[in-house]
């Protein structure tokens, strides 16, 4: 075997698989994963391999998975729970906040949660405004969380194994346009990337382009675009929203001096108000230009084709974005 | 046989046009419902999730209600019943598209989560069951307004029950125990219909619940539970009958247990071909509702075979309607997007 050109949904089921075959503690268990190989197929296959003990058709059960979940792994389990789209999350709110994130801290370390819990994350397919819901910020907010959101097949493998690995709980969020899309993959079962750490996916000296999951296409995009005006764009990946890494996105900022943040989800109260909260904070000295956000609009998704891609980010708006911090 | 039941039976109390009424529902949604495949087919529309199947169950139970007037809560498997309450083949043909004028949101909600203020059918969200504490809160402030002196309980103009429908697996959720608990406690004018077709997309029942029966968890929550043949509209509209005279007269809850079956994949997005042998699908074919009430108005002689061709033709002939009718209307605007989200904008 070596490494090869592979979509998103093959490389985290090959994480899966080579992290099932190396830790008997793991299992995975959701709606859907064993007889119907996952709503994203990502588990295709599994049952098979694997059995029905650690292949869980779990009922239709948010709650009880989120909960189950923390109490399998505080009993020592390594559960990576499947929930078919990050709108059920919801559903297991109180599972993920009030419990997963605190049990290490509010038993002083007598009991940890190496829980994940894989979710389906995206706009952009007619499922409107309660089933398409990009709300990873919302989980990030929350101390004892981490939350993974990774741009690609290559950074999906080694990040959801180093999610698994850990022992703290994760919601790992799987961008649903991205399942399709390859990359190539390193065969190693211990090709591991580590948690929080951002990734430097262009380099340009004009602007800062910060992005994460579906937005790093839109950001590249952009750039390969506006690098036809001349004008370069640096692109940083941030793979991670907690651990939040700004140590890449600092540095490219005292070269740049302008920034823009790309994100699918909503403004208010997101991710790209917390980076420009704390280049504010941190780096005001090299500031040259408000920092801009391109977001989804502030409106719930309506149905109709052309209304859903108008209220969506694409590359053009971020290319309109750079224009105006320029 | 009509003779024996005469007594206990409700339905046999319908007259020859209720009957026949009921019957063209179920057909118009089946017909409707067809045609919304193909359209999937040929590309035109995104998404499409059937009541193929679960006609009898859902008609039955819409006319023991006073239909436009009661609330209804209903799911996305539900379009024989919101047909029965006045959404039309044309109405729901446009929700299909997403297109100007979309009776239930004006196009911002996917098909299939039903909203209709003039026939009080509240839309769902996405996460099943959702709809089911819902209604206990419609049916609460039912009680509270009579209670209050605000309506007269028997004025049959005021809404006088909520009627609630899921599918099995959601009975999973813990929004339905919360919603059916609460029903119970408040002894509410509230009716749960569960149509119970066997499967949670692939996932069998047995894998969803330890009990054989849905209905056998009423006894938890206070309220009465009753099991019925999903299949035979007369037999679920009898048991609703009761549980609609039990609303209305301050005996509280009832839980229904329909046992029905899809005839098609999940939805649009489905193929069931993976956790359905095609002998269990051809077997439940042979049960068809519609083929089954069918036969019951020949053998009555309630309808002829005449009739029912002409019904068909009739049927076939509306949906053509309805479906040039959405194909030539707009699309909306793309300033509809954004406006109504609070509620002082249109
Ligand atoms: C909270 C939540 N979890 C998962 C889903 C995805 N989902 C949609 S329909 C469905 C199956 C429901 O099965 P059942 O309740 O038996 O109704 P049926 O479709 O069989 O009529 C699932 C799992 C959802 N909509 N909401
Ligand atoms: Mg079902």
């Amino acid at each position: 075997m070596a490494d090869k050109n592979t979509p998103m949904r093959e490389a985290l089921r090959m994480a899966l698989m080579e992290e099932m075959e190396r830790d008997e503690r793991v299992f995975v268990m959701g709606q859907e994963v064993g007889a119907w190989d996952g709503t994203h197929k990502v588990t295709r296959g599994f049952l098979e391999k694997f059995g029905a003990r650690r292949v869980r058709d779990t009922p239709i059960s948010e709650m009880a998975i989120g909960g189950a979940a923390v109490g399998a792994a505080m009993a020592g389990l390594r559960p990576v729970a499947e929930i078919m789209t990050i709108n059920f999350a919801f559903l297991a709110f109180d599972a993920l906040i009030n419990h997963a994130a605190k049990v290490h801290y509010m038993f002083n370390g007598q009991f940890k949660c190496p829980m994940v819990m894989r979710v389906a994350s995206g706009w952009g397919n007619q499922a409107t405004a309660t089933h398409s819901h990009t709300p990873e910020m919302i989980f990030a907010h929350f101390p004892g969380m981490y939350v993974a959101a990774p741009s690609n097949a290559r950074d999906a493998k080694g990040m959801l194994k180093a999610a698994i690995r850990d022992d703290n709980p994760v919601l790992f969020s799987e961008s649903i346009a991205l399942y399709p899309k390859p990359a190539v993959v390193p065969d190693d079962p211990d090709f591991l990337l580590p948690i929080g750490k951002s990734d430097l996916k262009r380099e340009g000296q004009h602007v800062t382009l910060v992005a994460w999951a579906r937005g790093v296409e839109w950001a590249l995009q952009a750039a390969d675009t506006l690098a036809k005006e001349g004008v370069q764009c640096e692109v940083i990946d941030l793979r991670w929203l907690r651990p939040l890494d700004t140590a890449l996105v600092f540095e490219s900022f005292k070269k740049t001096n302008r920034c823009v943040v790309i994100e699918e989800a909503l403004p208010h109260f997101g991710v790209g108000a917390e980076i420009a909260a704390q280049i504010q904070d941190n780096l005001f000295d090299y500031m040259d230009a408000p920092i801009k956000r391109v977001n989804a609009m502030d409106v719930p998704l309506p149905y109709a084709a052309e209304l859903e891609m108008l209220a969506l980010p694409n590359a053009q708006k971020v290319v309109d974005a750079v224009r105006e911090v320029l | 046989m009509q003779k024996e039941s005469a007594v206990a039976r409700p339905s046999a109390h319908l007259d020859a046009d209720t009957l026949r009424q009921m019957y063209w529902i179920m057909l118009l949604s089946r017909r409707t419902d067809e045609r919304a495949w193909v359209l999937h087919r040929q590309g035109k529309i995104a998404f499409h999730i059937s009541a193929m199947g679960h006609e009898a169950c859902q008609v039955g139970m819409a006319f023991a209600i006073q239909r436009g007037v009661d609330y209804v809560n209903p799911y996305y498997r539900d379009l024989a019943l919101v047909m029965a309450l006045g959404v039309t083949p044309a109405q729901f043909m446009v929700s299909l598209f997403g297109k100007v004028g979309e009776y239930s949101s004006g196009g911002r909600q996917m098909p299939s989560h039903f909203g209709y203020r003039p026939a009080n059918i509240i839309s769902g969200s996405a996460p099943v069951a959702t709809q089911v504490p819902q209604a206990a809160g419609l049916a609460f402030a039912i009680k509270y307004r009579q209670q209050m002196g605000l309506v007269d309980a028997n004025d049959a103009t005021q809404p006088r029950l909520a009627l609630t429908c899921l599918g099995e697996g959601s009975t999973s959720q813990g929004e339905w125990h919360e919603g059916m608990n609460w029903a119970g406690v408040h002894k509410l004018p509230f009716i749960c219909m569960v149509q119970n077709n066997e499967y949670a997309i692939s996932v069998p029942i047995e894998a969803q619940m330890a009990v054989s029966n849905v209905a056998d968890r009423a006894a938890a929550y206070g309220v009465t539970g009753v099991v019925v043949d999903g299949n035979d509209v007369l037999a679920v509209y009898d048991v609703a009958k009761a549980a609609v005279e039990r609303a209305y007269t301050g005996g509280g809850a009832t839980l229904i247990e329909a046992k029905t079956y899809r005839l098609t994949p999940h939805s649009s997005d489905d193929d069931d071909r993976t956790y359905r042998s095609r002998e269990e699908v051809e077997t439940w074919k042979k049960k068809d509702p519609i083929l089954r009430f069918q036969n019951y108005l020949l053998e009555n002689s309630i309808m002829t075979q005449a009739e029912l061709d002409d019904a068909d033709a009739r049927a076939k002939s509306i949906v053509d309607a309805a479906q040039a009718e959405a194909e030539s209307t707009p699309y909306p605007a793309p300033e509809f997007a954004l406006g109504a989200v609070y509620a002082e904008e249109n």
